[in-house]
């Protein structure tokens, strides 16, 4: 009988550890996983995320709802594989309570079974890609940025209420950039007068320039993360192409603009949020920001720092209390917070229901570069996958 | 006439990659080393020329400094890895200078940020030449076209015609022999090493104004530097010369024709994707084709 007088015992024990948990985790650190890409050519919208959130802490005395905070930054280094086998370590090694971040959709995906499975809620900061709008929506993930469709759809109906007529499409040959393509063509009805892709490693973009200029279209509409970017918004101003108007999503934002500098000057872009937005928050914020990390922040710094208050607000809701799933998931989805972006609201699928923008880059007068709202192109969009959501009302 | 913009394009291109590949080649050919940190020099080109440039507060001074740093720069990398690699066999110098690559690029995140950097185009060269309705060519190009050609005949006067050219033309042949012969092998692969580091590196502060100055940029490059000196012949700085316009050419006008071409085919969107998958094969599909009637590459050195 050994045996059971062992089990009966470890009972016994795990039943006390059970009612001394609440009290304890109360004063416990919340853990929070913040996973970013960190070395490689992306690195650069990684750091951005980061120190969006860094600087929430910050301010929030690196606390979240009157508990201390312990961040755990985990680098994915923008390899699947890597990722997953970090964030398990995560959950299971640290527990952490909160996994926040992810710059890249394909890193989403793969981090989004291994953390929504272990009953921790996924706020994902930038990355939104349709599959977890629509039929793949989940509990326990949210998002504080966008559905990928949304951004591109917004030049979409921005070059349609500007009257363009012909515009050519120019994308790196990969799933985003086709997305992008379409997202650009459902709310555009003109008349695209080509549509080229090139590969992710292109340098050189002069023969699609010289394409560009032969066709002579009303406007161009593009998507080039990253290095890319640079290189076609120097190009394309090189090449004296600029009286073409030059449309983007993830072109020109504030991770690239220093190195385009006035090359994309004038140039535009879709966002749901720029540094210039006039509300107490958002002033606040891109000042702080500035004067801890000596930059201008994009979109990746803004959408992480409101997750950040937004977790900050849930937690107070519930008191501390993290162990009840249903409570802090209504927490989070009540969205108690002041955003950079004004108001914010979640729609049923726990993406934001917001306003988009169209945005031209300008010279600040100090002489760095952001891009600036011009008008509000969708107002409290609902993204277009919401419909095939069919979310449980409980966990 | 789009032809002939897309020609200038690809020859543009192509005097880029020689640059790139002009080093590689002779590392490669004269010492049998095969340095896949070359791309990386080619970074470093950038990178020094890019803060050199907003430090001197010009383009020039730039370019100036730059050369001398890179080569200071290849020639330690030489003294501390490189050199211990040349009696090992290809794959020891695979894996060491893969290392260097990893080192560097996260070297240069770590210095500089991850974020791209800004190299200005120099102001007497900022403007274009119209070359068709409204397309400009950049004259900064045109300068690139030109710096290459010079290079490329200051590289074959050195080459075939100086006593320090005979040698290393003597070293690609029969290393060992020239040991023999007296000559100080360690030192003239030491100056073939910095002179390619130093050309690696011009071709970084050439491209830094058009292309974006970031870590890893110069992995893109290596893959078709290698290509570049496969066809030309290991070893041979002529062969580069050639195979590299034909590549910068290749790759160019293949990426706008390809996609027309394929439209004949099949339904226009596909053929747009195709098509662009179709042109990045391209320069391999060359390449194989080449090699399976030379396969040593268009001007072999003679061994």
């Amino acid at each position: 009988m050994p045996h059971l007088n062992t089990s009966r015992r470890m009972l016994l024990a795990a039943g006390a550890a059970g009612l001394a948990a609440p009290a304890l985790a109360q004063n416990a650190p919340i853990k929070v996983g913040l996973v970013a890409v960190l070395t490689g050519p992306q690195a650069a919208l990684g750091t951005q995320l980061r120190d969006g959130w860094m600087l929430g802490m910050r301010q929030l005395n690196n606390q979240l709802g009157g508990r201390p905070v312990e961040t755990i930054v985990i680098d994915d280094e923008l390899r699947p594989d890597v990722a997953v086998t970090k964030v398990r370590a995560a959950l299971e090694r640290d527990r952490v309570d909160f996994v926040v971040g992810v710059v890249f959709s394909n890193i989403l995906a793969a981090i989004m079974r291994p953390v929504t499975e272990a009953n921790t809620f996924l706020i994902s900061t930038n990355a939104g890609p349709s599959t977890f709008a629509g039929r793949g929506c989940n509990p326990f993930f949210f998002a504080t940025s966008y559905n990928n469709d949304q951004v591109h759809s917004v030049m979409g109906q921005a070059a349609q209420d500007d009257g363009r007529r012909r515009v050519f499409l120019l994308t790196p040959n990969y799933q985003a950039g086709r997305d992008a393509m379409a997202g650009f063509k459902s709310r555009f009805r003109g008349e695209v007068v080509d549509e080229v892709y090139v590969p992710l490693t292109q340098l050189d973009f002069s023969a699609e320039l010289a394409r560009i200029a032969s066709l002579r279209p009303d406007a161009v509409f593009t998507f080039m993360p990253g290095g890319l970017g640079v290189n076609l918004v120097r190009q394309y101003r090189q090449a004296g192409l600029a009286n073409i108007p030059f449309l983007s999503t993830f072109t020109v934002d504030e991770a690239t603009l220093p190195a385009q500098g006035e090359a994309a000057l004038g140039f535009f872009s879709g966002t749901n949020w720029a540094p210039n937005m006039d509300n107490p928050a958002n002033r606040a914020f891109v000042r702080d920001f500035e004067a801890a990390f000596n930059y201008v922040p994009a979109s990746y710094a803004a959408q992480t720092f409101d997750a950040a208050n937004l977790l900050n607000g849930a937690v107070r809701r519930v008191g501390g209390n993290l162990a009840d799933k249903n409570a802090l998931r209504a927490a989070i989805a009540a969205a108690d917070f002041q955003s950079v972006r004004g108001a914010f609201r979640f729609g049923a699928n726990q993406f934001p229901v917001q306003d988009f923008w169209l945005a031209q880059v300008a010279r600040r007068p100090d002489g760095r570069f952001q891009t600036e709202t011009v008008r509000r192109v969708l107002e409290a969009n609902v993204d277009p996958w919401a419909g095939e959501c069919r979310m449980p009302a409980r966990i | 006439m789009l032809l002939v913009v897309q020609a200038l394009n690809g020859l543009q291109f192509g005097i880029l990659l020689f640059l790139v590949a002009a080093g590689l080649t002779l590392v490669f050919g004269v010492m049998d080393f095969i340095n896949l940190a070359h791309g990386v020099q080619y970074m470093i080109g950038a990178y020094l020329g890019a803060t050199l440039a907003a430090a001197t507060g010009s383009f020039w001074g730039g370019l100036l400094l730059a050369l001398p740093a890179a080569l200071l720069v290849g020639l330690v990398l030489e003294w501390l890895v490189f050199r211990h690699l040349y009696a090992r066999d290809h794959l020891s110098q695979v894996l060491a200078t893969f290392g260097v690559i990893l080192f560097l690029n996260q070297g240069v995140k770590f210095v500089f940020g991850a974020a791209p950097l800004q190299m200005p185009v120099p102001e007497a060269l900022s403007g274009g030449v119209p070359i068709m309705e409204g397309l400009l060519y950049p004259t900064y190009r045109l300068a690139i076209l030109a710096a290459g050609l010079a290079t490329a005949a200051l590289l074959w006067f050195l080459v075939e015609r100086t006593k320090a050219g005979m040698l290393v033309r003597a070293g690609a042949a029969n290393a060992p022999m020239l040991g023999a012969l007296g000559v100080n092998v360690d030192r003239l692969f030491m100056l073939v090493f910095g002179f390619g580091a130093m050309l690696a590196g011009f071709a970084g502060v050439m491209a830094a104004p058009i292309l974006s100055v970031e870590p890893g940029m110069g992995d893109n490059l290596l893959i078709l530097a290698f290509v570049v000196i496969v066809i030309g012949g290991i070893g041979s700085v002529r062969g580069a010369f050639i195979a590299a316009l034909l590549v910068g050419l290749v790759e160019t006008i293949g990426r706008s024709a390809m996609p027309d071409l394929m439209r004949l085919f099949l339904d226009p969107s596909a053929a747009r994707q195709a098509g662009a998958a179709m042109a990045s094969m391209l320069v391999y599909v060359v390449m194989a084709l080449i090699l399976a009637v030379k396969p040593a590459g268009l001007f072999p050195v003679k061994r």
